[in-house]
């Protein structure tokens, strides 16, 4: 009964681990993914279920004819490594797209990206 | 100058890690899950502990009806990024008029080889070949005399690259294969007390599996923040179907279920339940249930078993 209770707890803690993937994915974004916007943000900020390893981890934002319109400055947040920040000037009405491609501190790359719009 | 180094090895790092990320059920930014029913396209690092099903089987010939309980064990290992091995065991209950056989199902050994991969349009697509391994199992629970081998295809494609119209598709995905079944021998021939011979034919056969998936994990990720939490937030609703047909010697009709359910992902393992639906009565009667424990081996153990052989 012993070995049962034991397995049952292993499982129990690995099921109720934070729930991401040991693969760095987005939690959550401001502005929220597929989100439409009334003022424009002033940077993009991503939460990640990993924590990242800053070198090899990259963001930026793209205007709806594919150039870059971030700051160029996207990178992991130095005092919170699951965090990523572009800064982004005045952008204009329209749609606009996140891409980001990161490694994990556990070496797995993971990458994607989703749009948002800014209403004026 | 000391920089260099230390930058050669990340990137050799990265590297590396860029090899395992593209094994794990991944194509591009899709995360495909484990199915339960059917198998996926993937070479990777995993373990099934266990899958455990209860259904009805049809009766077959002088065999009547039983309802079978299956607890099963399967284990997949990359030797490199692209080709790996699994090995599976499934112990068998089965209960019927006739009372309750209990044994081991024969050992099954597969290899699989992904040659395809477009991360953009989210395809993948391997080869595999699976080995049932004849009289390595009970004979009172059915397990089979002859070996059975069956090369098979298997893709995968997720619909990310649907147009921003059709945005709230993108989160489907398909899985599938198609294999034939082998037998290594034609008919088994069995005397009874009587002195009569009767054969029974081992036609070969064609299988199909097919899984169908909406990935809450994508929408919430890449498509549409919809403001899902835990643990909704990484649930995946799946149908598969998992169909067989014997086309000569004696062939018969399509037999196979139909399974909907539901895929838990998270961080090292995956909780699968899935209802097991037979397609017709040749297959059995009344609704099974399948549940699995699957553990993302590559996650656990990132440095050491996870990780490619060679």
């Amino acid at each position: 009964m012993r070995r049962v209770a034991r397995s049952l707890f292993i499982l129990a803690a690995l099921a109720a681990a934070p729930s991401a993937f040991a693969h760095a994915f987005l939690d959550h974004a401001d502005p929220r993914v597929g989100s439409t916007v009334d003022h424009a943000p002033r940077r993009a900020t991503l939460w990640f279920t990993q924590q990242l390893e800053p070198a090899f981890s990259k963001l930026k934002v793209l205007d709806a004819n594919g150039n870059e319109v971030d700051a160029k400055d996207g990178g992991v947040d130095a005092h919170d490594r699951t965090v990523m920040h572009a800064t982004l000037p005045a952008l204009a009405p329209g749609k606009y797209r996140v891409e980001w491609r990161v490694l994990s501190t556990d070496t797995h790359v993971t990458s994607g990206g989703f749009t948002f719009e800014v209403r004026r | 100058m000391k920089e260099v180094p230390v930058r050669f090895m990340l990137a050799a790092v990265a590297l590396a890690g860029a090899q395992g990320a593209l094994a794990h059920g991944f194509a591009g930014q899709r995360f495909f899950p484990a199915t339960i029913a059917t198998d996926d396209p993937f070479v990777a690092d995993e373990l099934s502990l266990p899958t455990v099903s209860r259904r009805t089987l049809a009766a077959e010939g002088d065999s009547p009806a039983v309802r079978e309980t299956a607890a099963s064990v399967d284990l997949a290992k990359r030797i490199t990024s692209s080709f790996g091995i699994e090995v599976g065991a499934t112990w068998l209950d089965q209960r019927g008029a006739e009372g309750t056989q209990r044994g081991f199902d024969n050992w099954a050994l597969g290899a699989k080889y992904q040659f395809y991969l477009d991360e953009r349009h989210e395809s993948i697509a391997s080869v595999g070949v699976d080995w049932d391994m004849g009289n390595t199992g009970a004979k009172s629970v059915g397990a089979e005399t002859f070996s059975t081998v069956t090369p098979a295809l298997f893709v995968g494609k997720g619909f990310g690259d649907l147009p921003s119209s059709m945005q709230y598709l993108r989160p489907l995905a398909l899985t599938g294969s198609v294999g034939i079944g082998m037998p290594s021998r034609s008919g088994t021939t069995t005397v009874d007390e009587d002195g009569n011979a009767s054969t029974e034919l081992h036609p070969h056969t064609v299988n199909v599996g097919l899984a169908l998936e909406y990935s809450l994990p994508y929408l919430q990720s890449f498509v549409k923040d919809v403001g899902l939490r835990e643990p909704f937030n990484r649930l995946i609703p799946i149908v598969e179907f998992d169909l067989s047909k014997p086309y000569d010697r004696g062939a018969g009709p399509w037999t196979g279920t139909v399974n909907p359910g539901l895929l838990w992902a998270g961080r090292y393992v995956q909780l699968g339940l899935e209802a097991v639906i037979p397609v017709n009565h040749a297959t059995g009667g009344g609704t099974g249930v399948v549940f699995q424990l699957h553990f993302f081996i590559d996650d656990l153990f990132p440095k050491s078993f996870g990780k490619p052989l060679l």
